[in-house]
């Protein structure tokens, strides 16, 4: 049933990555439960303008959960404390009339403040460049029924290749790690065929990009397999795992 | 004006074939030495900007997200048309060519959508040779799907998230290009002009979102990929950022704007709730497959849509469409569900929406498969209505998803400024009045991947080009122009918001020009958009400055452009004298209440020329000629 209830917001409002931020609070009352968490900002933000205040500045862009550009850290849990659900998903109705709600940005070195809410996330981007790609020029390619694969691993590799980019694992990880977003990606490719030539190159760059990008290592919290919000299983970091020891010892690959 | 197509001579299935080879080459050594500016990374600009640097060309990439991967084209949901025919169910070049120029209500050019339909198969080829994890048979074999209306399977999916893994495919093709040094990738940027010289395009002047710094871009030439606009409607399954601005500002400076009146209004969006609502969510047609449409026979029937007998539902798709049933084309299935609504039979809180119910199915393929098909589309709905698919209907009612106008373009995909190409659903040429399921991820992909690689080629090679820097008077009048109207937009301090006049526009666009629209509606509608314009720019309030990342600054350059443009699809959608596809005027229909075409005396594009932004804009027609398809009403009985 749709209700309207009151709450308290706590903003981090920070002006650039070289300036000191600080928690801000609102007040926002009459929110329908069937907005959204940022449509709940929105209309924030739409009393900030009218009383001549600056906007929060957060990065948003499709709210169906698919683009991965939104994300924010909500009570301590990146994207809120809803299962599977990216921020823009998570509905106000999970929340109660009364509550104080602490609204953070992603936290890590490799993603600095570029304003409020907002990060740069282009670390990512740049582990992505190192090779979590295949090969394969426009127009070189084989009939598209020549290379089979069985049905259980083309699951897998959609199961992996299901991650949106959010950083939401990075933000979970105590250690912000990037290496469930790495795992998934080298999953989704190591498990295919057509990924197989290029798998120990592919995971050696990629693993020495992330740590010279200022990512940490992993430790086995599981937080980010927790936080995700298209639940990418940590099986993929083992794989990763797996793939590296294989490309150290049966490779050329430097 | 009468435009020229530039469609090559011969018969239809050999015309590409016989234009690559009439194109001109660049030397392989030589192609280093071109700069070519790709705007837009959605499937169109990822692929092209990899193809193109692929090829040795110095690529410059921009987009709007803080990443490559964001671009809108990621939320396509159902698949991909190609014509494979690997379920040996009758499909062919010539069948996916037709029923695409069919579903556009013949207005679309004929030799451009036979071209669509040939690269469909390379297009399949080339993505599962990058990794996309399409959906799979036991035996490892490539499945496929029906999709939207059509009688064949000729659609390719990953589960119901074709458009992410396309999407990523061409956005790692890129990130391996930006690697290689082979692109220079701009994100967070933001274009505010096209920049000509000589006549020819020669750049881009964009701002960075960042720091509000703006920037000159020098190229040889330019690739827009800059997307659709259909958040002219403030409300739609468009992300946040999509925007016409790119492309109208490229109208402002001589390309013609072709068919603007022609949006789509997709069927199966979860209904709007409130005013507060940012955005329309789309349910993937794949949906219709198995899910059947219905309202209650009576209005005033307001039980729970589970304790309404069968005898006592109206499956008014089924009814009138016998034989395409809840697989009627969209522009078919949205006017419908209008009609059932106007009719009062709506159901919800607001009245609109009507029932896609899966319990038929559920009862006949087990939950289980069911949820294998769409069980991430069933979870998204649970998560934004809390309703629970698997055990009462779904409500849903169209929303504004894709526009089928845009820039002209002729069949090398240049639009009436040279050296300014125009890719995927930036350009009007594919799907003519209404665009078919699966067919717009198979466009962006065709023209980025396999057509632009050889059209700019062929213009390269038979130009000359003059150094420039962007020193040049015309970067400074455009730098100039852009910064003249940030300045008008943080100076008039006004007392309403820019989403305030954006939404507005929204509802103003969507009572007068949506899916059903008569000329004493959209001669107010008219009116009204001036009105709103003129207070707009006297009104509104943009806090903050430019030297900042100001999202109320970037938004407010957006509206402004939609405000003018709202008004260039009203002129279209009254000089369009005749119904066709999703354009539906009420004037023109046949008895049984379906779109009814002028082939006389409209069988065209209708490309508009600007002339000045209080003026009228200027009506040019390219005349569509049909030389291979007989032009028959379309009929989904």
């Amino acid at each position: 049933m749709t209700k309207t209830i009151n709450i308290t917001l706590k903003v981090w409002r920070q002006n650039g990555p070289q300036v000191k931020g600080r928690l801000e609070t609102y007040h926002a009352d009459n929110i329908s439960t069937d907005m959204s968490f940022l449509e709940m900002l929105d209309v924030v933000n739409e009393q900030l303008t009218l009383s001549h205040r600056e906007p929060i500045a957060f990065d948003h862009d499709c709210r169906e959960g698919i683009c991965g550009m939104c994300g924010a850290v909500v009570n301590g849990r990146p994207h809120g404390h809803q299962k599977g659900t990216t921020i823009c998903q998570l509905h106000m109705r999970q929340f109660n009339d009364g509550d104080t709600i602490v609204v953070e940005p992603w936290r890590a070195r490799a993603f600095p403040i570029i304003k409020d809410l907002a990060v740069d996330r282009s670390a990512l981007d740049k582990i992505i460049q190192a090779g979590g790609y295949i090969s394969a020029n426009t127009g070189a390619a084989q009939d598209a029924n020549n290379i089979t694969v069985a049905q259980n691993i083309a699951e897998k590799a959609m199961d992996a290749a299901a991650c949106i980019g959010c950083g939401a694992c990075v933000a979970a990880c105590p250690n912000a790690s990037a290496m469930l977003f790495s795992g998934a990606k080298i999953s989704h490719l190591a498990l295919l065929p057509q990924g197989k030539p290029e798998a120990a190159r592919r995971v050696t760059h990629m693993l020495r990009a992330m740590d010279e990008l200022g990512f940490g290592n992993c430790s086995n919290e599981r937080e980010c397999e927790a936080e995700c919000p298209k639940e990418i299983s940590i099986v993929n970091i083992a794989r990763m795992n797996r793939e590296f020891i294989k490309a150290g010892f049966s490779s050329s690959v430097e | 004006m009468i435009l020229d197509g530039k469609v090559p001579g011969g018969p239809l299935a050999q015309k590409w074939e016989k234009h690559r080879f009439d194109l001109k080459l660049v030397n392989p050594a030589n192609k280093r030495k071109y700069k070519i500016i790709v705007v837009g990374t959605g499937l169109a600009g990822g692929s092209a900007s990899a193809s193109l640097a692929e090829l040795g060309y110095e690529v410059k990439t921009f987009c709007i997200q803080d990443s490559p991967r964001r671009a809108h084209s990621i939320a396509a949901q159902g698949g991909i048309n190609a014509a494979k025919n690997y379920p040996n169910d009758g499909d062919s070049i010539w069948r996916l060519f037709y029923d695409t120029i069919k579903g556009g209500d013949f207005r679309a050019r004929e030799a451009n959508v036979y071209r669509l339909a040939q690269v469909s198969n390379n297009i399949i080829d080339q993505c599962v040779a990058q990794g996309i994890p399409f959906a799979r048979d036991y035996g490892g074999l490539l499945l496929n799907r029906s999709f939207g209306g059509a009688q064949v399977s000729r659609t390719f999916y990953a589960r119901g998230q074709t458009g992410q893994q396309l999407l990523l495919g061409a956005y790692s093709a890129l990130m391996r290009q930006v690697g290689m040094g082979r692109v220079t990738m701009y994100p967070r940027r933001e274009m505010l002009d096209i920049v000509t010289i000589n006549q020819k395009a020669r750049g881009i002047v964009v701002r960075n979102i960042i720091n509000g710094k703006i920037e000159r871009h020098e190229a040889d030439a330019v690739v827009l990929c800059t997307g659709g606009y259909g958040n002219v409607f403030f409300l739609s399954t468009n992300a946040m950022a999509c925007n016409v601005s790119a492309t109208y500002r490229c109208y402002k400076k001589g390309a013609f704007f072709a068919n603007p009146c022609f949006t789509q209004i997709h069927p199966t969006c979860i209904p709007v709730h409130g005013d507060f609502q940012s955005k329309l969510t789309l349910m993937s047609e794949s949906l219709r497959n198995d899910g059947r449409v219905w309202v209650p026979k009576d209005p005033k029937d307001k039980r729970p849509p589970t304790d309404i007998p069968e005898s006592d539902r109206d499956y008014y798709l089924e009814r009138k469409y016998p034989s395409f049933g809840n697989l009627v084309p969209r522009d078919v299935a949205s006017r419908n569900s209008k009609v059932v609504c106007d009719e009062g039979k709506g159901v919800g809180e607001t009245g609109l929406a009507v029932y896609l119910d899966f319990s038929d199915a559920i009862k006949r393929d087990g939950r289980e498969t069911i949820e294998k098909k769409y069980g991430n589309l069933f979870a998204m709905y649970e998560k934004i209505t809390a309703d629970n698919p698997y055990e009462t209907p779904m409500m849903i009612y169209p929303a504004t998803h894709y526009t089928m106008g845009g820039l002209w373009v002729d069949y090398n995909l240049m639009s009436t400024i040279d050296g300014l190409f125009v890719l995927g659903e930036a350009n009007f040429s594919d799907h003519g009045a209404n665009r078919l399921g699966a067919s717009a991820l198979m466009q962006g992909l065709a023209d980025g991947y396999f057509i632009i690689p050889y059209t700019i080629g062929g213009y390269l090679a038979s130009s000359s080009f003059e150094k420039i820097d962007t020193a040049h008077p015309a970067f400074e009048n455009s730098e100039m122009t852009a910064r003249k109207q940030l300045d008008k937009l943080l100076s008039i301090n006004g007392r309403r918001t820019v989403d305030d006049f954006h939404r507005d526009l929204g509802h103003i666009m969507w009572d007068y020009c949506g899916m059903s629209r008569n000329d004493d509606g959209l001669q107010k509608a008219q009116g009204m958009i001036q009105e709103l314009r003129v207070e707009f720019w006297d009104n509104v309030l943009v806090p903050g400055k430019n030297e900042d990342f100001n999202q109320s600054l970037e938004k407010a350059g957006r509206v402004a452009d939609f405000l003018e443009f709202a008004e260039l699809m009203i002129i279209d959608a009254l000089q369009r004298r005749e119904s066709c596809g999703c354009h539906f005027n009420e004037a023109f229909q046949t008895e049984e209440n379906e779109a009814k075409r002028d082939d006389k005396n409209y069988r065209h594009v209708a490309a508009w020329e600007f002339a000045g932004v209080d003026k009228s804009p200027v009506f040019h027609k390219e005349p569509l000629d049909f030389e291979n398809v007989e032009l028959s009403q379309r009929s989904y009985k």
